[in-house]
């Protein structure tokens, strides 16, 4: 809301400047987002003019070379004093005449734009300044010709009595400058949304007086009117309509105080008539809409609700088809307005008209709401209205734009008005307890203060004890229904300031993280010191992910893929199921930009549809499978990985550093999974089409607790390729878990540990090395190993392999590291020699044998 | 037999000092000590002298063989430093050159550091961490939030929509409803989590982090409010800074204030010392960080009482505050990060200077 400050200090001025009427309203409650500066940046150098003669240019047609009289010279800084007797000024506007008073800018002016005019030759003439149109000081739209101020001062236009003389200041005539004050008003102060409003607002917050309401004195009567008639068919949508005819009327511009005002306000001026609702409006906060009367089919208006499906052509030319929460004015020709948002062009004020039928009328928010954002169409008024307005509004409407119509058109009001609605809603009456005050703020606010906000806002407060019996105004019905508003607006006038600074009292209340935070810390903090970097990517994804990662038709991925709505656009059409695609986005972006060698994980929500096949559902915090049935959307914390180009930075002392890969990938779920003291065990997923985004050879399921929890692999070439990352030796690679799932895991490893005695008794070690087929895993190796031990052997790991000729076509060689331990003594090689004899059985039922 | 004993320890006297090197030397050693060697084979044979001599001759030769002997293991030891000296000299490195790379560390993205900050600040004031589902139904994103039917932060174009009823969250408020349902007061919680709105430019993203709070006592007041936002400036922001509470509207609390820290850029003034404007508050001497305020009580209307928060929300019986603050705006504050999307571009560059 633009709010001229020239037009608020009318009704309220707190003799302060304009930094200080910001803060005071930015600290009550009225934010001032900006403040601009409307019209010339300074008043200096803008005088009235006597047009003493005008003569031929004699090198340009379009051009007049006039003798002006500015008056007496006035010295001022920055200014040179201008010339004794008439200045010569170069004029192109064609209506510039030897006689007239005009409006002249001398050299030195500052114009709105902040050039600061100079004496120059135009088409070799010397010009001292400028004679202006309307455009040129922000007064209005106009440019077709020069203000000329004789003809305004004898409409009226300037005021009574206006100084025209030469080298008066042009201030003093026009309104050529102003603060422009620019407010933020929440949607629950629609009285706001008018200059009085605003002036109300300032008035409680410095206790400046107001003057009396715009609306307090009725150029016209009520009772019945004759030559219109309104009907409403549907009181629920429209709770109010009032109108009233003007006769006589003329059609004109509007002087130029009220041209200035629009303007600042951000309004175009157009004819006065329709100036006069657009400034009544600004003013009160209340719209209204001029008809031509005899332009009104039957003299007749029937608000009434549309069909669903009527068609309506609008103001703009535009078809549009309504439904029956939405409401239309008609006349006996059919349809000539949406209600709240557009009029037709069929009854519009035109520049003959003569009789206005002036309406005003009240809607009910929510329908104008819906029609507003259903049919696309927003306006001043429909913004207005759809926050909901007081249906007394409509009579402070009327009554201001009755004055300015007999004022400016020289219309003549005919007797009457007309006024459709039932009583007025009874004011609210809510009790405000002190006690309650001083317990919500924190602070206690005298009696007498609350009394005296609450007044200087438009409420009644009558002390009773205690408290206070307070009725609400009508303009705050809607705001202010509870005992809690009150305590707002006495805490927004006086209180907030003053608050003192304490701490609640927690009672029993104490603050920790839960386990499950507390392993999610671990967990990335491990992978942190791992030396990988974390990103935070985007949850939206675009639906052509599933094609770049060649999932199938079936997948769950791509056949239970969360989509938006609205989104922003189709990049952003899906929620994201897996985090694979932000950070593969992530790798692509820092790799085209010359940094390949990556090391990132990143950890977020994913989402599928409920019901999606394999996806169980399971988070960190709420009941998630009760949020998946209110929503249709099961979501859940992942953890991926992606690692490509070389992993540890380059050096003169090795060779090139080891690059990503299926076992850099493998080395960072263990370090991982060591950090959170959980087993998990990789399987063979050869055969599994659901990771075809992975290398065939070279990918894994990661199982715990006896469920799969992730994958894990190397990204398959086409799907590298399709990122720009380089694939072949030491390919990207990567992996996912469900997050939820591994820190569950977590936390049962966590609450089962328990002191073990390692070191009273040392271990043995023994390494052996057996050959075996290739296609022998080593998991299934250890798994016979670890049998075969029983209880003696503490562990057993893999620490080399080797294939060559010296272990023959088809075999590798395993070097095993295996460690023996028992809690009550120290091993000796007899106890363990038979144990090791198992060991070797049971390699050489693998079809395995110990090598040299 | 004396006189060949000096003769002899004489001239390996002379010899051990001339020896030029470790192997000469034991060749010495070999040459006058060893099994054959001549003072031995005298020690060997002194039980074949005539007795009167026995006794010293055995003394002369003991006595020169132990010189002898400590004399080469003198001169060994000299030489064997001598040649590490040597050998350590030619192993000089150029102690200029980088060193062998440990694994580096890497970061926590700036988001989640500035998360984990904020969140253990609010830890310490009593505060628990709970967190919420992101998508999330229009009854718990807007109608338990005390939005009336036509606000406009319900539009299409204010919010994602995955149906009819089904929202992303345009805030973390939800959680607060969800909280209450959940445990009875006192409530004391902060809620961290992924927001999400249709807007995109510099100052924009459509998804972005929000930090809520909500304490729910029987007496908790603005002023405490105040305070806990206060210890929350302080420690972000520095010690010096200052909050202001300015009234503003939200559905969900009533009074509704923004809060203001005082600009540490400037101290507060709006002005540098050089007199010009402070380019981070624009010469206000504020910055807004949050939005607050008294829950409201329409709000706790909507928690039913259950089993799980027995006795229940009754406003009034129980009345308190939320906040919620943006994790992105309170780290573009800190660390001077111009647009908010390099937080989702993850440039490597960009992700190794914080966290
Ligand atoms: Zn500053």
């Amino acid at each position: 809301m633009r709010v001229p400050l020239e037009w608020l200090l009318t009704y309220c001025d707190p003799g302060l400047d304009v930094a200080a009427i910001e803060e005071r309203l930015t600290m009550t409650g009225t934010k001032v987002e900006a403040i601009h500066r409307h019209g010339v940046m300074s008043a200096d150098g803008f005088v009235v003019g006597a047009v003493l003669s005008v003569e031929q240019h004699p090198n340009a047609d379009r051009l007049r070379v006039c003798q002006v009289d500015v008056g007496p010279a006035q010295p001022a800084p920055g200014r040179p004093a201008s010339p004794d007797g008439p200045a010569t000024i170069v004029c192109g506007a064609p209506n510039v005449a030897a006689g007239q008073r005009v409006a002249v800018a001398l050299p030195g002016a500052v114009m709105p734009d902040g050039t600061k005019l100079k004496a120059a030759k135009l088409r070799g003439i010397p010009s001292a300044g400028m004679i202006l149109a309307e455009d040129e000081i922000q007064i209005g739209p106009g440019h077709e010709g020069i203000m000329v101020l004789d003809a305004l001062a004898a409409t009226g236009a300037l005021g009574p009595d206006p100084r025209i003389e030469p080298g008066t200041p042009l201030g003093e005539v026009l309104p050529i400058a102003t603060e422009v004050i620019e407010l933020e008003i929440t949607p629950n102060r629609p009285d706001c949304l008018g200059v009085y409003g605003v002036a109300r607002e300032l008035h409680a917050a410095t206790g400046a007086p107001l003057a009396a309401e715009p609306w307090s004195e009725d150029p016209g009567t009520l009772g019945p009117l004759l030559g219109a008639e309104v009907d409403v068919l549907c009181p629920e949508l429209c709770p109010r309509v009032t109108a009233r005819i003007f006769e006589n009327v003329r059609i004109a511009p509007s002087p130029p105080w009220l041209k200035a005002r629009l303007t600042a306000a951000g309004q175009r001026p157009i004819n006065n008539v329709v100036d006069i609702t657009n400034y009544v409006m600004l003013l009160t906060g209340q719209p209204l809409h001029a008809f031509d009367l005899d332009r009104v089919a039957g003299g007749r208006l029937t608000v009434r609700r549309a069909h669903d499906g009527e068609q309506v052509v609008t103001l703009d030319g535009q078809q549009r088809t309504l439904d029956s929460e939405m409401v239309l004015i008609e006349d006996e020709d059919g349809p000539t307005s949406i209600a709240g948002l557009m009029g037709g062009s069929r009854s519009e004020v035109h520049e003959g008209t003569t009789r206005v039928l002036m309406e005003v009328a009240n809607w009910h928010g929510p329908s104008i709401h819906h029609a507003s954002w259903g049919l696309g169409l927003r306006s001043e008024a429909s913004s207005r209205f759809e926050k909901g307005l007081a249906p007394e509004q409509c009579m402070h409407a009327q009554v201001v734009a009755a004055r300015l119509m007999l004022e400016l058109c020289g219309a003549t009001l005919a007797p009457g008005t007309v006024d459709v609605g039932g009583p007025f809603p009874e004011p609210a009456k809510i009790t405000l307890r002190s006690a309650k005050v001083r317990s919500v703020l924190g602070v206690s606010v005298s009696l007498q203060r609350e009394q005296e906000i609450l007044r200087a806002l438009g409420f009644q407060a009558e002390a009773a004890g205690e408290d206070l019996q307070v009725s609400v105004p009508p303009l705050r019905r809607n705001d202010v229904t509870r005992e809690a508003d009150l305590i707002e607006e006495v805490a927004r006038i006086d209180g907030l300031e003053r608050l003192p600074v304490t701490l609640p009292a927690r009672r029993g209340a104490y603050g920790m993280l839960s386990e499950t935070q507390r392993l999610r810390r671990r967990a990335v903090d491990a992978l942190v010191g791992r030396g990988l970097y974390e990103t935070v990517g985007w949850t939206f994804c675009p639906p052509t992910l599933a094609d770049r990662l060649r999932l199938s038709a079936e997948h769950p991925w791509r056949s239970h893929a969360v989509e938006l709505e609205n989104p922003l656009s189709e990049d952003q059409a899906l929620l994201r199921p897996t985090l694979l695609g932000s950070l593969l986005d992530s790798a692509a972006r820092n790799s085209a930009r010359g940094n390949g060698d990556l090391r990132l994980f990143e950890v977020g929500t994913v989402f599928i549809r409920d019901g999606a096949p394999g996806h169980d559902v399971d988070s960190v915090g709420v009941d998630v499978a009760q949020i998946a049935a209110e929503t249709g959307v099961c979501e859940r914390q992942a953890l991926a990985v992606l690692l490509s180009g070389r992993q540890l930075p380059r050096t003169w002392g090795a060779a090139e550093p080891p690059s990503a890969g299926f076992f850099a990938a493998k080395g960072v779920l263990e370090a991982l999974c060591d950090a959170l003291r959980v087993q998990v065990d990789c399987t063979d997923a050869r055969g599994r089409t659901d990771l075809d985004f992975l290398h065939p050879g070279r990918r894994a399921l990661i199982c715990g607790g006896g469920e799969t929890i992730g994958w894990i692999g190397e990204l398959h070439p086409l799907v590298a390729e399709s990122y720009e990352l380089q694939s072949g030796a030491g390919a990207p690679a990567g992996l996912e878990l469900d997050l939820s799932k591994l820190l569950k895991l977590a936390q049962s490893a966590g609450e089962s540990r328990a002191y073990s005695d390692l070191i009273s008794f040392p271990e043995l070690r023994r390494d052996l090395a057996v050959v075996l087929g290739e296609q022998v895993q080593a998991a299934q190796v250890l798994a016979a190993v670890r049998k075969a031990g029983g209880s003696l052997l503490a562990d057993a790991e893999v620490f080399d392999v080797y294939s060559g000729p010296q272990v023959g076509a088809g075999n590798r060689s395993l070097a095993l590291s295996l460690s023996f331990r028992v809690s009550d003594r120290t091993l000796s090689d007899e106890d363990v020699a038979p144990v090791q004899q198992r060991i070797v059985a049971a390699l050489e039922e693998l079809g395995g044998h110990l090598r040299g | 037999m004396i006189e060949r004993i000096k003769e002899l320890q004489n001239e390996a006297e002379a010899a051990i000092e001339a020896a030029g090197g470790s192997e000469a030397l034991e060749e010495l050693r070999v040459r006058y000590l060893g099994r054959k060697a001549e003072l031995p084979m005298m020690l060997r044979g002194v039980a074949s002298l005539p007795p009167e001599q026995r006794s010293r001759v055995g003394r002369e030769a003991n006595i020169a063989r132990q010189a002898l002997e400590a004399l080469i293991e003198g001169r060994s030891a000299q030489m064997h430093a001598a040649e590490l000296d040597q050998q350590l000299a030619r192993d000089t490195v150029d102690v200029t050159l980088p060193g062998t790379p440990a694994q580096p560390v890497g970061r926590l993205h700036v988001l989640t550091a500035m998360q984990r900050e904020l969140e253990d600040i609010f830890l310490g004031l009593g505060f628990t961490v709970l967190e919420g589902p992101e998508v999330e139904t229009v009854h718990y994103n807007f109608d338990a939030l005390n939005h009336n039917p036509t606000h406009p932060a319900r539009a299409k174009t204010d919010t994602f929509y995955v149906s009819d009823q089904v929202v992303l969250r345009t805030h973390t408020s939800p959680m607060q409803v969800r909280a209450m349902e959940a445990h009875p007061p006192p409530l004391y919680v902060v809620i961290p989590g992924r927001v999400y709105r249709p807007d995109s430019d510099a100052t924009h993203t459509p998804q972005f982090h929000q930090i809520e709070g909500l304490a729910v006592d029987e007496d908790i007041t603005l002023a405490d409010l105040k305070g806990t936002l206060l210890a929350f400036a302080k420690i972000v922001f520095g010690d010096e800074r200052e909050v202001r509470l300015r009234p503003h509207f939200f559905p969900f609390t009533e009074p509704s204030v923004e809060v203001d820290v005082s600009c540490f850029n400037c101290s507060g003034k709006g002005f540098m010392r050089d007199g010009s404007r402070c380019g981070l508050c624009k010469g206000e001497g504020w910055l807004e960080v949050l939005g607050a305020g008294e829950v409201d009580p329409n709000v706790y209307a909507y928690v039913p009482t259950t089993e799980s928060n027995a006795p229940g929300y009754d406003p009034e019986r129980v009345q308190g505050f939320a906040w919620g603050m943006g994790v992105e705006r309170i780290a573009m504050l800190k660390h001077g990060i111009p647009d908010l999307r390099l937080y989702y571009e993850n440039d490597v560059r960009f992700l190794e200077q914080f966290g």
